[in-house]
């Protein structure tokens, strides 16, 4: 009897939780490292930018019009004077904005059609997987320039054109791994507990979909930045005077013939880094979480 | 009044035919059954692969749906019954599967593991709850103090203790167990099978026990039943049958298992081949084709005979 | 007769996230020609990373650390990888678990057992289809012709691992490692396997090193048994000296914990739990489980014999000490 009740906490040791080894594994690689801390430094600073910014990003300043990087502008004006260096930050508040709003719209509705999808089968998901191939039968940036120039360039509607064209990733990703993961023994135990079906799905078995999906996020954030700055780009994103990258670079490419340099070239290094950051980092989670996602 | 009665349980599952207006071959799983557990008792459903045990188990719990028959928990038939209803049933017939790590979800906790039945099917709440939890934990010889643990953070006899926890928490009047101990070390086992015979005797638990490990049945069960093909062939007190072995499977299945002796050198009743298909099944004994005792009669159909009060057997030449 | 193998102190280590695994700790063991010799332990007890050391298969983040292996007195620990390619498959051939996953999908069973004659034993196709068709046939496969033409899906557990067997036996190896070829098939069919492996290794005269967790298994193939804990050997006994006499006290609980058929007896766990082989206990790795547990135990294990070819590596139990 003694040997039964005996408390077997020391059967086996007290790993480290998932996220300590998650953790370990990611810091091993350099690059994801130096991705992880751009992507910090321009979150923060995005975020505390009207306390540290001197500039007020759309104050012109008619003195100092199109002056080249200085001691005072360290990235120089714009025509109208209009620091650049602030107005690159304070862009980047609206770029990861709708970025990360898109993603998470577009993560919510993709996770909750492709999670009953790949549940239910039948003919749920039939339905469901045949509106999906027709957000996914038009090329996407062309669907986003469609419906941002259906609603009207409002930020709201920017983020609303970039979360549909998301959807369908996000949908698909989430229905295979439902498929896999509901004839695991866990799926099935849990309906022998006596759960409703909604639980199964969403409290169980969703949850544990995420691994790929975070890996695709993170590569998504990038793609949405890139789709609002072309947007920009071509006049139906978001209006000026906000500052947005994308409309900074396409004001900066009438300049460069005449050599200010300066005006598109921050801008679009901006974009270039962040977008690159997320990436490294997608595929470094990619790396680290892939053999634990096997064991799920 | 019997725990559980199994009425003519039957599962087909139609394979997909080419030619569509032709009947579909079907994959007979479970062919006939009947059985009964007694309140208290442990039914032992032993055989190989492919006999049906499993299914037979999932149709039980109604994960599958029985093509035909009934199953009474408690004189309640669990056939007749909605969803909801049968949901709201589940604190009564639990289960407990065969990988510890696949049958645990590896985002809970132990204590979110073990807690969930309670949350389901029961009244308790906040504090209450949480005792009875850790409880559950004592009485499966987990303690407490593993109750904010991940799966991942337990060793693999631990992990299935979690599941017996979880099995066992709303007191069901049947536990099914499904190979609980196949997935384990050797030296885990035994601790296991006494884990389950002590739940047995203290909390008067009663259980359907699937396993093709005869040594483990022998231990714990009080009845046997020895499945082939999607059917019973033998069935019997567990002392007895292992003891007076009569229908051929059995007595070959016996004569197969290699006893930790080396004097022990049980005399080998040979199967000839290999199992057949569960699809065309050959009318009579379903052993018919591998028996080394087949005679022409066994091509008839085979009833199932008491031939010692409590001890039947499907057989034609015993 | 001197030894076709002989494994003497054998130490393997990996390297990994959470630290060092010591997973083999000076482990040692004979094997005579023509021999059947059982390698007992549970899973986690170094046994398979011993097989995998003798055939040199182990890759980093293992490391050997010392120890000698030789087959008929050469040391496989200093050949090269080209000799020991040599070795392999056609002086000591392995069988693993999972027959099925052994086995290369895409090809039929014949043509890779064909691929493995004309490699090893020189043979031209032609003649190489022919002696395909004759080892299925005596690996116990019916309609051999027809078999050899089907790929690994098409053919059952206890099939798939005869062709694995006729595949170690194509080049008459003189040791044929089998680690536990029975575990996941049916009682039946392990029966069956079994038979083969005894009766084959009996017609060519091959030893056999047959590595398990199932106690059944080595009383009835077995001609002697050499025991594993926590990456330590502990026990060599012949085997029926094994199962009546058992002298190691890990020996004697494991004897106690199984389930019988014949006849219920009482059944006891073994006290205690495996150590974490990230840091092992000196000495004695069974120490803090054994009731005869000495202060001695956690220094050094000698070892010392208690009968005729059985050995023990414990201090407590002496020569005199136990009565059969």
């Amino acid at each position: 009897m003694s040997t039964l009740v005996s408390v077997s906490a020391d059967e086996a040791p007290a790993r480290r939780s998932a996220a300590a080894l998650l953790w370990r594994r990611l810091s091993r690689n350099v690059m994801s490292l130096a991705a992880l801390g751009l992507l910090v430094v321009v979150a923060l600073t995005a975020a505390a930018a009207p306390v540290i910014m001197p500039y007020d990003p759309d104050a012109p300043d008619a003195e100092r019009t199109l002056e080249p990087p200085s001691r005072r502008h360290w990235l120089g004006t714009d025509l109208y004077g209009r620091d650049q260096l602030t107005r690159i930050v304070y862009a980047g508040r609206v770029d990861l904005l709708v970025a990360l709003e898109a993603t998470a719209v577009a993560l919510s509705l993709g996770a909750a059609l492709g999670a009953v999808s790949g549940y239910r089968g039948g003919w749920i998901d039939q339905v469901l997987m045949r509106i999906i191939d027709t957000i996914q039968a038009f090329p996407s940036f062309i669907l986003a320039m469609g419906i941002a120039a259906a609603l009207g360039n409002r930020l709201t509607n920017i983020v609303i054109a970039i979360a549909i064209t998301h959807v369908p990733i996000y949908a698909r990703l989430i229905r295979g791994e439902m498929l896999r993961i509901r004839e695991m023994e866990y799926a099935e135990a849990a309906r022998t507990v006596g759960n409703p079906r909604r639980r199964i799905i969403f409290y169980h078995l969703l949850p544990n979909c995420f691994p790929p999906v975070v890996v695709q996020a993170t590569l998504a954030m990038g793609f949405a930045i890139l789709t609002v700055a072309a947007l920009s780009y071509i006049g139906l994103g978001i209006r000026p005077p906000t500052s947005e990258w994308g409309a900074m670079t396409a004001e900066g490419a009438g300049y460069i013939v005449s050599g200010e340099w300066w005006i598109f070239l921050f801008p679009g290094l901006a974009i270039m880094a962040t977008v690159l950051s997320f990436n490294l980092l997608g595929d470094a989670l990619r790396d680290v979480l892939d053999p634990r996602m096997k064991g799920v | 009044m019997d725990a559980l009665i199994v009425d003519d349980l039957q599962k087909h599952f139609p394979l997909r035919s080419l030619v569509p207006w032709r009947q579909p071959r079907r994959v007979h799983a479970v062919d006939g059954v009947s059985l009964r557990v007694g309140t208290g008792e442990t039914l032992g459903l032993v055989g190989e692969s492919g006999c049906g045990k499993s299914t037979l188990a999932r149709c039980v719990l109604r994960l599958i749906e029985p093509t035909h028959g009934r199953i009474f928990l408690e004189d309640e038939d669990l056939t007749a019954l909605t969803e909801e209803a049968l949901r709201r049933r589940r604190r009564d017939l639990q289960m407990v599967f065969q990988d510890p790590t696949a049958s645990l979800n590896p985002r809970l906790s132990v204590a979110a593991t073990v807690e969930e039945p309670l949350g389901l099917h029961t009244e308790l709440t906040g504090r209450a709850r949480r005792a009875r939890v850790d409880e559950v934990l004592e009485e499966v010889g987990l303690g407490a103090s593993l109750r904010d643990r991940y799966p991942h953070q337990l060793s693999g006899g631990q992990r299935q203790r979690v599941n017996i926890a979880r099995a066992i928490a709303t007191r069901p009047r049947l536990v099914v167990l499904d190979e609980p101990t196949s997935a384990l070390d050797v030296s885990l086992r035994a601790r296991v099978i006494l884990l389950l015979a002590e739940l047995k005797r203290r909390l008067g638990m009663t259980y359907l026990f699937i396993s093709h490990d005869l040594s483990t049945v022998r231990y714990l069960c009080d009845r046997v039943a020895v499945m082939y093909l999607g059917v019973v062939v033998e069935q019997g007190p567990a002392a007895e049958l292992f003891e007076h072995p009569a229908h051929p499977y059995t007595r070959a299945l016996l004569s197969c298992i290699p006893e930790p002796d080396p004097d022990v050198v049980p005399e080998r009743l040979v199967l000839s081949g290999e199992v057949p298909s569960p699809i065309d099944i050959p009318g009579g004994c379903r052993l018919r084709g591998r028996c080394p005792l087949a005679q022409p009669v066994c091509a008839e159909p085979v009833p199932a005979r008491e031939i010692v009060p409590g001890h039947t057997v499907a057989c034609h030449l015993v | 007769m001197s030894d076709l193998l002989a494994v003497s102190d054998l130490t393997v280590h990996f390297d990994t996230d959470e630290g060092v695994v010591q997973a083999v700790d000076g482990a040692t063991l004979r094997i005579a020609p023509g021999e059947v010799v059982g390698l007992v332990g549970e899973s986690g007890s170094g046994k398979s990373v011993t097989a995998l050391a003798i055939l040199r298969l182990l890759r980093p983040p293992a490391r050997v650390l010392g120890g000698r292996i030789e087959l008929d007195g050469r040391d496989l620990l200093g050949c090269s990888e080209q000799e020991m390619r040599a070795v392999r498959g056609s002086q000591i051939s392995m069988v693993f678990q999972s027959p099925r996953t052994s086995l290369n999908p895409v090809l039929s069973v014949g043509r890779q057992i064909e691929r493995l004659l004309v490699r090893h034993a020189a043979a031209r196709p032609g003649q190489a289809r022919e002696r395909v068709v004759e080892m299925l046939r005596e690996v116990g496969i019916a309609e051999p012709e027809r078999r050899a033409r089907q790929y690994a899906h098409q053919l059952s557990g206890g099939m798939c691992q005869r062709v694995m067997i006729a595949m170690a036996l194509a080049t008459s190896p003189r040791l044929l490692i089998a680690d536990e070829p029975t575990t996941g098939l049916d009682v039946s069919i392990a029966a069956q396997i079994l038979d083969l492996l005894r009766d084959l290794g009996r017609r060519t005269g091959a030893a056999i090193l047959m590595i398990t967790h199932d106690l059944g298994v080595v009383a009835r193939l077995c001609d002697r048994v050499v025991v594993m804990h926590a990456g330590q050997t502990v026990e060599w006994a012949p085997v029926r000296e094994l199962f009546h006499a058992p002298a190691h006290p890990y020996t004697r609980a494991l004897l106690r914990s199984i389930p019988r058929v014949a006849g219920a007896r009482e059944m006891e766990p073994i006290p205690g739990w495996v150590p974490s082989l990230l840091a092992p206990p000196p000495g004695c790795r069974f120490a803090r489980r054994c009731a005869l547990v000495r202060s001695e135990c956690g220094v050094s294990v000698p070892v010392h014999a208690v009968g005729e070819d059985h050995r023990v590596a414990c201090v407590a139990v002496e020569a005199s000490q136990w009565t059969r």
